[in-house]
């Protein structure tokens, strides 16, 4: 008894859980903060957002609430997981973990003078 | 239907392996919070799926506790890694 | 901060309590009485208490119009977060790392504080991007493989799909 529901539901939870594996393997390689951030909070985003509907689409068909808390997580997975993404990068950069820069190019670093001169005010107040 | 969860379990558990990884060696403590908070994400996941296999609607209520926990941790830790706080 | 008129404040109150009300109804997943008076009186008193707070928007986000662009925006950014997934996927299993790494800066035509965290918020989830923080008009932006450090080009490039939508809505 294979209704459209669970075949919806099935595919949505294969994704999404290769999405969150694929953000715990480039959680694994990459080489700084930030791009670690890049993968992680991208990939777990969608993978987690996808399974959990998923779920709630397995379920519908015997209580409807479990795809409207399932809409509740995922809407606050997609706010809440950019928000402390920036929070954790804006704090790297304050610590002075500069990114990694592998081209040549002088004008790749364009946050660099605005977090210097904050520090200096900081510093003289 | 249920070897799909199984095959889904097996996945987030090789995520929860590599980022666990970089949770014990991360070079600086913001290695450790990026690893902390994609774990917290693939914990609120899988705390569905096992709602899912126990067949309980009120384990969806912990998966959401620990979202907003884990959320309201990881911006803690970074406003203080900021020196903020 | 400047004191508000008693349209702006009942108006805003009417809002929150609405949109409290949907909220309540979803965490509750019920529609027996009981469950609906209860929320009607806590959502009440809560909208009550919050109205400085609660600005991000005004009763004109329920014209139609608008709400028609809400939902576009919703699928163009559908579209762009299966595309950055995409992207990832493909870094994270070539085996030799495909990245050039860099922060560039592009500026910004919205004014709104909420606008402006709406736009962050789309451009961490967009292919090879991540907000690393917002002064006033500018965005900082650290992206995996830099193609341009020329801002307006880099508005292009990241921003420009969203913000044409943006500006409709707020």
């Amino acid at each position: 008894m294979n209704t459209a529901y669970d075949i919806i539901g099935a595919i949505l939870i294969l994704i999404g859980s290769i999405f969150l594996f694929l953000g715990g393997l480039g959680i694994f390689r990459m080489p700084d903060v930030y791009n670690r951030l890049q993968a992680g909070t991208k990939a777990t985003t969608l993978g987690g957002m996808s399974t959990i509907l998923g779920i709630g689409f397995l379920m519908v068909e015997d209580y409807w609430g479990w795809l409207v808390k399932a809409i509740i997580i995922v809407i606050f997975i997609a706010f809440s997981n950019p928000i402390s993404s920036h929070a954790l990068a804006r704090a790297m950069y304050k610590r002075k973990h500069y990114p990694l820069i592998m081209s040549k190019d002088e004008n790749m670093d364009a946050y660099r003078e605005v977090a210097d001169k904050n520090q200096n005010k900081e510093e003289t107040i | 239907m249920i070897y799909i969860i199984y095959i889904a379990l097996g996945f987030m558990i090789l995520g929860l392996f590599f980022a666990s990884f970089r949770f014990i060696k991360g070079p600086t403590a913001g290695d450790r919070m990026v690893a902390l908070d994609t774990l917290t994400t693939i914990l609120v996941a899988g705390l569905v799926v096992l709602a899912y296999i126990f067949q309980r609607f009120i384990y969806l209520d912990v998966a959401l506790v620990y979202a907003v926990l884990g959320f309201i941790g990881v911006i803690v830790i970074a406003r203080y890694l900021e020196g903020a706080l | 901060m400047k004191e508000l008129t008693f349209n702006v404040k009942f108006s805003r109150f009417l809002l929150n309590w609405l949109f409290l009300m949907v909220v309540w109804v979803a965490f509750t997943t019920s529609f027996s009485s009981q469950e609906l008076v209860v929320g009607l009186v806590v959502t009440m008193i809560i909208s009550l208490l919050s109205i400085s707070m609660f600005t991000c928007c005004t009763p004109a986000i329920l014209c139609p119009r608008r709400i028609f662009f809400m939902i576009w925006y919703l699928f163009v950014f559908i579209g762009a977060l299966i595309m950055s997934n995409l992207d990832v996927a493909r870094r994270v299993l070539t085996p030799s790392l495909p990245i050039n790494p860099g922060i560039v800066k592009i500026k910004t035509k919205l004014t709104t504080n909420f606008s402006k965290m709406v736009l962050a918020n789309s451009i961490t989830l967009t292919p090879g991007t991540l907000t690393v923080d917002i002064v006033d008009d500018t965005l900082y932006i650290h992206w995996i493989d830099v193609k341009t450090t020329n801002p307006e080009e880099a508005f292009k490039e990241i921003a420009e799909q969203f913000e044409k939508i943006l500006l409709k809505i707020f």
